[in-house]
């Protein structure tokens, strides 16, 4: 069978249910491929059993790229490339650069911060995200399970393990 | 499911014998270290017995200040003159470092209160679980409301010198101050310049009086409430809270134009107030996280996890960058406009010795360490991180308040040895006695408290 097209997707409609399931679930041994919440649900990434994001590392490199930048592109500017008195001071001082280092030392954390997270999270533009159940943005958690990757247990003992973990509903779901 | 239930037991705080004694012997330690500060001071044949006026001709000043002389009156002008003994180093040099030990203390006292004060008014249910440190600490309040009126007494000519009549005396050209005699109001009104400071006095009196009011307001309805429960003595408290932060607002930034800035009178800067407080409210988040820690290590405070400290270690982490923004603020617009009266006090301190290390130990310690070191989610979880970020904040506002006060009262006299660790040494087991025993005679968290439970399943 090939991977990522064949999915079995159980329905939660109580996020108590739901975290208790996913713990059922993959105690069972079989691999969620994802969950789907209308609204953030605390405790499921650590139920799901993913490791902590490293977005923050991403950050503090994209932070000190623009606090780098921002020093060398200053002194650059105005201690080299067009030296200017302003104020009495010295061509090339630290004080009046700081203010511009901490912005771009911000600002290129942040818009580091949306791009990684952007390219992690696949969320390409004209990308269309697979649907394995609409009501997942209304008021039901949806629960996809990658038949592929569970190629050890039976479609329908899956499904039954999905029914005994606490979903209300359990659905077949193929992608083309 | 998740809701997993945490039993709560009432956990009391032993003031031990133990630490009792460490306390003791840390006093000791201070009375030695101070004692022999003098004594190598007083016989030591240090260079200057004051008899000289260094003032600003100090080395490594720039020309700047030479041109100060002729734009302003000098500080401490007239002085050596008929009117004004000097004190000898050594006393002078005590009297400095006793005030200064004093301001940064009172800072931990206020900001125990301060601390449960914006825990009510922001209504915020994580810190139920260690809202009585701060609360011991506020005990301070009453001993550094009598410390600060009998060293003001002793202090205040050495340490003030804008407390001498004769800066204000018309018919003395050689020795009046037209600038701090346009200042006299805020210190003498409605009594005579050069005489009593009524206005000042009232201020600090006051100040004192209200802060210790609502402490010890704030403190009894916390206390009944665990007697009686209910939510009544929160909503009365979020009330107090709202009021006490309104006038903390105005009386933390006039004590610090009080009590430090007008050490350096003909100098002022509009940041100050915030200064002081943003140097005051940091030391007191570290040293509030330091307790919690030192209770969890001694078996203390079961209620409080990795998220509570998380949380701690954010404030620490967060607010030394305010500190340092509020820094930053105040030195760049003196530094960009160059106003000789305004620059001064950057001269002095900056490049002046022997304050120079002490200047630039003041950011590495203050904003570099606590910024690398708490970065990380994890540094901020991890009780062995804070143990050691800290008490590097503890101790670097402390070379903060040595630098705001020092410089501007010892000119370049000053010194950084035994008697001021001893009389910091001797202030801190002060300090600790007060808040440790304080702690011990309530329970350790409020079992009433109406938000324990968020507290308790808290997470982040």
């Amino acid at each position: 069978m090939e991977a990522d097209k064949h999915f079995v997707v159980g329905i939660f409609d109580d996020e108590d249910v739901l975290l208790d399931g996913v713990k059922k679930v993959r105690s069972s041994g079989i691999r969620i491929h994802e969950v789907y919440t209308p609204f953030p649900v605390h405790g499921l990434d650590e139920a799901l059993g993913y490791s902590r994001t490293r977005l923050p590392i991403a950050a503090f490199l994209f932070g000190l790229t623009g606090t780098i930048l921002a020093l060398l592109m200053q002194f650059w500017m105005l201690g080299y490339d067009w030296p200017m008195i302003i104020g009495g001071k010295n061509f090339a001082s630290l004080p009046p650069f700081i203010p511009v280092t901490f912005e771009l030392t911000v600002l290129l954390a942040a818009l580091g911060m949306v791009a990684t997270f952007l390219i992690v999270s696949d969320m390409k533009p004209y990308k269309w995200p697979r649907q394995f159940d609409i009501r997942s943005t209304d008021d039901k958690h949806v629960m996809a399970i990658d038949l592929a990757v569970n190629a050890g247990k039976s479609k329908d003992e899956i499904m039954r393990i999905l029914r005994e973990s606490g979903a209300s509903e359990v659905n077949e779901k193929n992608f083309e | 499911m998740g809701h997993t239930h945490i039993t709560i037991t009432e956990e009391r705080f032993e003031f031990t014998a133990k630490a009792r004694r460490q306390i003791i012997y840390l006093l000791l330690a201070g009375v030695v270290l101070l004692a022999l500060g003098l004594v190598i001071s007083i016989f030591g044949g240090e260079a200057h017995h004051g008899s000289e006026h260094h003032g600003l001709s100090a080395p490594g000043s720039s020309q700047l200040v030479a041109s100060l002389d002729t734009v302003a009156p000098a500080e401490g002008h007239g002085e050596g003159g008929a009117h004004h003994e000097e004190k000898p180093t050594w006393l002078k040099r005590l009297y400095t470092t006793l005030w200064m030990n004093n301001i940064y203390f009172i800072g931990l006292g206020i900001i125990g209160l301060f601390f449960v004060s914006i825990q009510y008014a922001a209504q915020a249910g994580w810190s139920a679980g260690i809202k009585r440190i701060p609360l011991a600490m506020g005990q301070w309040l009453p001993v550094a409301f009598v410390s600060t009126l009998v060293l003001w007494f002793i202090t205040h000519h050495d340490v003030f010198h804008w407390t001498h009549s004769y800066l204000y005396d018309k018919n003395n050209p050689e020795t009046f101050d037209e600038i701090i005699a346009g200042k006299a109001p805020f210190f003498f009104w409605p009594g005579e310049a050069g005489g009593f400071p009524v206005f000042y006095m009232v201020r600090m009196v006051l100040f004192f009086g209200l802060w210790i009011w609502f402490f010890y307001t704030i403190r009894k309805n916390m206390l009944a409430e665990d007697q009686i429960g209910g939510t009544s003595f929160w909503y009365k408290n979020r009330s107090l809270s709202a009021w006490f932060l309104v006038f903390f607002a105005v009386s933390s930034s006039v004590a610090a134009w009080d009590w430090v800035m007008s050490i350096d009178t003909h100098w002022f800067s509009t940041m100050f107030g915030w200064y002081v407080f943003a140097s005051w409210w940091v030391t007191g988040l570290a040293f509030i996280t330091l307790i919690v820690v030192y209770l969890k290590d001694a078996g203390y405070l079961k209620i409080v996890n990795a998220n509570h400290l998380h949380d701690l270690g954010k404030f620490v982490f967060a607010f030394s960058i305010f500190w340092t923004y509020i820094w930053f603020g105040q030195f760049l617009l003196i530094w960009y406009a160059h106003i000789p009266e305004e620059t001064v006090y950057f001269v002095e301190r900056m490049s002046t010795p022997p304050y120079s290390w002490i200047f630039f130990a003041n950011l590495i310690l203050n904003f570099v360490l606590p910024f690398l070191l708490l970065m990380t989610r994890d540094a901020k979880r991890q009780m062995s991180m804070l143990k050691l970020v800290a008490p590097i904040v503890i101790v670097g506002h402390w070379f903060d308040f040595y630098n705001m006060v020092t410089p501007g009262v010892m000119k370049t006299d000053g010194g950084l040895g035994f008697i001021e660790i001893g009389t910091a040494f001797i202030f801190l087991a002060a300090f600790l006695w007060v808040t440790l025993s304080s702690l011990s005679k309530m329970p350790l968290f409020g079992k009433n408290h109406p938000m324990l439970e968020e507290s308790l399943h808290h997470h982040i």
